[in-house]
């Protein structure tokens, strides 16, 4: 889909002059890269491009972008998208955001930008641990997380983003893991793609305060026995040898059974257009936590119209039935006399 | 019925003024009868001011003093400034009604008293013990008891009605009654009425015939011995309309984008008394304005900050706690140095509050509201129309110097209206937006987001879709010119100092205060100083000061940061400063540490304006003057 007019670019083209300063072997570089290195491949313009973030270490990501940005307050960013992704629908707008930042204090403008279906792609680095304030326990830290704040363990019940934004009327809802630069990239690309907000959370390591957090499913050893690819009209199975399946119990309930046992037809189908997302939620239940066999891939893509378009759209109606705005007739409108000299 | 009223069984008394409050249950439409009482008499030519005052709750049990609503209009045959201290009428729907409001009116003013109302279990609900119209209480008043219920039900049956419906149109039948009474031509509001009903025939009908059974009423019934008229005033020629503070707030901010070239985004959270600026900007989307109803008061102000990077007019309404909510917000945009206009419609406080009286206690909030030194331009509307020319002048600072602006206008203006002298379209003030350009061929120069215009101190506004203009913001501290993250604390002095001397720069850019001293400037022994909606109450109460042969000067302030450059210096001028504010004294605080003058603060926190009388009244006692041997020379009225 490349514009023949938009210059071809490389990843140092969208790499800003500034010294990336995340700790050294933060997670956060590889997402960086992945972005760098897709952005010449999706026929954009840099200053068409704009990066919101919010406050934390993902939140910085602006400012290592050669493109228009804006490091905001914490929490708000998809409020701040939201207000220029409306009156600037020629924009490309992404929101890197973080654990804290989306679900903590910013949870409100995140399920609004969703339910809205905002034009934006949202990037939410979840590594389940507050790093810029040093290591206090995140809202999707695990029960028992023993942090600073925390020394007895956490007592609070984490939320799981993919089912957060599937229940917030989400239309694209994705997972993807920063060790895994070519996921990140087609997860991306389809999040790009997406009329209308885009979800994506991306598994991110920590290495000072959570590290390894998701090891037991990313790390390279790890990932076929414990990342259950999602494919479109794909069935949903997985292993070396994609011996395991997710299969439907009678009580609606989706859980892993050996294709073998069960047979290739009783393994469920994956359909990110489901107009319901029930299936989709499913399926973000079936792991627990980053800990046994979890669904990475597109959750959810479905078309609703998306915010900006729609607004603008009341706006031409408006502008078709009642003409251009005359400032005249405006302050006419409320009924007037005349006072003769 | 003809528009020029002639009642011949009537003689009729001409009156150069009149105050009259409609009153009743929260569901009796007072605030429609008595804003479509007011429309008719401004269209006939008289200067009118309104006070409505009506309770937070939107339907508090009926026949409750806490459910009691009211409208207050003020009507004369020459200027005026105030809804009026006292009404000399009071319409009264039912005895809440009157219990709440009779200890307003004036010695024997008049009382037109729904009798129907006046039943035993709604005596009780209001209180009385006995019935007031039979008890002797109200001797000193003159008292029309009229059955408005009854009859209105009677028109209604006529109409084919349902009794319970037919209720419900009283308050046409007490406009109707009221419109005769003062002589009030009838075709507007009958055209009013089928405008605003047209939807619904049958509830168009009641209303109509309920209003010309009240007209009719007073014309037949042999119960009022004259009819009044208040002949139009001598107002500036020109052409007039009827507005309130928020709607001509909302027409300056479409007047101001429109002539800046820039489209308007409005991010708000509906709150009171500001939801009706959300409401009538949403209205105008074919002068391409964008609403946002927002998720909550900070995603209100973010997506107007949104916008404002994009290069829209962005805009965020509020009032009460919604302002506190903002401030983090405005603070970001302190940092952006990006144009935005906050407008507070001030409420009481603190907290919940009042929520639909009026106050001006966010003034030293809109100053200091905000972690860090974060300076903000205020501004402040005087009057229901000056909120048109205010929220333009907002939009002028915002954009000239690349700040967020706070506009302060409060509930008694946001809901006030006065007769509002259009102004010339073509000849309103437009500023230029001044984009930064796209760098041309060979500018090898990297782009500075904060380098300054030497004169203003503005940075550029370079918005997203500019090629070669790729730069980032954030609430991190800028270095001076690249606006590059810095830390280091040379660079952060010096920016707070620019930020700090560009608001301050603003002050090159305004008017002299205008000092009203009869005998020319510093010639008064006192000088009364004000800001925002107390002036109407301000220049009346000087008024009346003037009436008494004695001199006073009055001055009043649109802009509170920076002040008018000549301020010092007009207070330094005057023996004693008086400085009238419907809070605990806040601009009297913020003259008092800026010019080092013994200002006095006159203060008044009821959720209600300030009277004429107690401006005056607080002038006689700085003049050491008694009020009983310097009687007014002539009656002056406010």
């Amino acid at each position: 889909m490349t514009d023949t007019a938009v210059p071809v670019t490389t990843r140092k083209d969208w790499s800003s002059d500034q010294e990336v300063r995340w700790c050294p072997g933060c997670g956060d570089y590889s997402i960086l890269a992945a972005v760098q290195m897709l952005l010449p491949d999706l026929g954009v313009r840099r200053e068409d491009t704009v990066f919101v973030s919010g406050i934390g270490c993902a939140a910085r990501f602006p400012y290592y972008m050669n493109t228009y940005g804006m490091h905001s307050i914490h929490g708000r960013a998809p409020a701040i998208a939201t207000g220029l992704a409306v009156t600037r629908p020629d924009l490309d707008i992404w929101v890197v955001t973080g654990d804290g930042d989306a679900l903590s204090i910013g949870g409100n403008h995140l399920i609004h930008a969703l339910r809205r279906n905002v034009d934006i792609t949202i990037l939410l680095f979840n590594n389940q641990i507050y790093g810029l304030t040093k290591g206090q326990y995140s809202p999707t830290s695990e029960q028992g997380k023993v942090t600073k704040s925390t020394p007895f363990g956490s007592l609070e019940t984490p939320f799981n983003p993919i089912s957060l934004a599937l229940g917030a009327e989400a239309t694209f809802v994705a997972r993807t893991h920063d060790m895994d630069r070519k996921h990140m990239q087609e997860i991306f690309r389809r999040a790009h793609a997406h009329r209308g907000s885009a979800f994506v959370e991306i598994y991110q390591n920590c290495n000072v305060f959570n590290d390894g957090a998701f090891e037991r499913i990313t790390g390279r050893d790890a990932r076929a026995e414990h990342l259950i690819p999602l494919v479109h009209g794909e069935p949903i199975r997985f292993g070396p040898e994609a011996e395991h399946g997710v299969v439907a119990s009678p009580d609606g309930r989706l859980r892993i059974a050996e294709v073998a046992e069960v047979g290739e037809e009783a393994i469920l189908v994956h359909d990110e257009q489901r107009e319901d997302p029930g299936l989709a939620f499913a399926l973000s239940r079936l792991a627990r936590g980053p800990f046994e066999p979890t669904p990475i891939g597109v959750f959810r893509a479905v078309d609703r119209p998306e915010y900006g378009e729609a607004m603008s759209r009341q706006l031409l109606d408006a502008a078709e039935r009642r003409g251009p705005g005359d400032l005249e007739a405006l302050l006419r409108s409320g009924g007037t006399w005349t006072v003769e000299s | 019925m003809s528009t020029t009223a002639e009642h011949p069984r009537h003689q009729t008394v001409e009156l150069d003024r009149v105050v009259i409050r409609f009153a009743g249950d929260s569901g009796d439409g007072m605030q429609l009868t008595g804003t479509q009482f007011t429309a008719a008499s401004s269209l006939f030519g008289n200067d009118t001011a309104t006070l409505p005052d009506f309770p937070a709750e939107i339907r508090a049990p009926a026949g409750t003093l806490a459910g009691v609503s009211a409208f207050q209009v003020h009507i004369s045959d020459h200027d005026i400034l105030t809804p009026g201290d006292a009404p000399s009428v009071l319409v009264a729907m039912n005895p809440a009604a009157l219990k709440a409001n009779i200890g307003a009116v004036t010695a024997g003013g008049i009382l037109i008293v729904n009798v129907d109302g006046f039943d035993d279990r709604s005596l009780e609900k209001a209180g009385y013990a006995s019935n007031p119209l039979t008890d002797g209480s109200l001797a000193s008043y003159t008292v029309y008891e009229v059955p408005m219920t009854s009859l209105t039900m009677e028109v209604g049956k006529e109409a084919g009605v349902k009794p319970r419906d037919a209720e419900r149109s009283k308050n046409f039948f007490a406009l109707g009654l009221v419109s005769w009474l003062y002589s009030r031509p009838v075709e507007p509001t009958l055209e009013w009425i089928g405008k605003r009903f047209a939807a619904d025939a049958l509830v168009l009908d009641a209303n109509t015939r309920a209003f010309r059974a009240g007209y009719n009423f007073g014309e037949t019934a042999e119960l009022f011995e004259s009819t009044y008229q208040v002949r139009p005033a001598p107002l500036e020629p020109g052409t007039y309309t009827n507005v309130t503070g928020n709607t001509a707030l909302a027409w300056g901010l479409i007047a101001a984008s429109h002539r800046a070239g820039l489209g308007l985004f409005l991010g708000s959270y509906p709150i009171t008394p500001a939801s009706d600026i959300l409401h009538e900007l949403s209205k105008h989307k074919h002068f391409g304005v964008r609403t946002l109803q927002a998720e909550d008061e900070i995603a209100g102000i973010g997506a107007a900050i949104g916008a404002a990077f994009g290069g829209s007019l962005g805009v965020t309404t509020t009032s009460g706690p919604g302002i506190d909510l903002k401030a983090e917000s405005i603070g970001l945009a302190v940092s952006l140095e990006l144009p935005l206009v906050v407008v507070d419609i001030q409420r009481g406080g603190p907290s919940t509050g009042l929520p639909t009286k009026t106050e001006q206690s966010d003034l030293l909030h809109a100053m200091y509201g905000r972690h860090g030194e974060s300076p903000v331009p205020i501004v402040a509307a005087r009057t229901p129309s000056h909120c048109f020319e205010t929220a333009m002048e907002a939009v002028r600072i915002a954009v000239t110097y690349r700040t967020p602006v706070i506009l302060l206008s409060d509930g008694y203006l946001a809901n006030g209206s006065e007769p509002w002298r259009l102004p010339d379209v073509a000849g309103l003030p437009a500023v230029d937006p001044a984009f930064a350009p796209a760098p041309g061929e060979g500018d090898g120069r990297a782009f500075q987001p904060y380098e300054r215009d030497p004169e203003t101190l503005a940075r550029p506004w370079a918005v997203p879709g500019t090629p070669g203009l790729e730069h980032r913001i954030g609430g991190l501290e800028k270095a001076d010119g690249s606006g590059d993250v810095s830390y280091d604390p040379v660079n952060h002095e010096r920016m707070v100092h620019l930020r700090a001397k560009k608001v301050a720069g603003i002050a090159a850019s305004l008017p002299p205060v205008d000092v009203d001293d009869e005998g020319g400037p510093g010639s008064a022994p006192v000088l009364v100083l004000g800001w925002g909606s107390t002036y109407g109450a301000i220049a009346a109460g000087v008024r009346r000061i003037r009436a008494r042969g004695l001199a006073v000067a009055h001055a009043h302030l649109t802009h509170l940061n920076p002040f008018p450059p000549n301020l010092g210096e007009v207070l330094r001028a005057y023996p004693a400063v008086l400085v009238p504010e419907a809070n605990l004294g806040q601009l009297v605080r913020l003259v008092r540490a800026e010019f080092l003058v013994d200002a006095r603060s006159l203060t008044k926190v009821q959720g209600q304006p300030f009277r004429a009388a107690e401006i005056e009244a607080a002038i006689l006692e700085l003049l050491g003057v008694d009020p009983a041997t310097t009687a007014p020379k002539e009656d002056v009225s406010s």
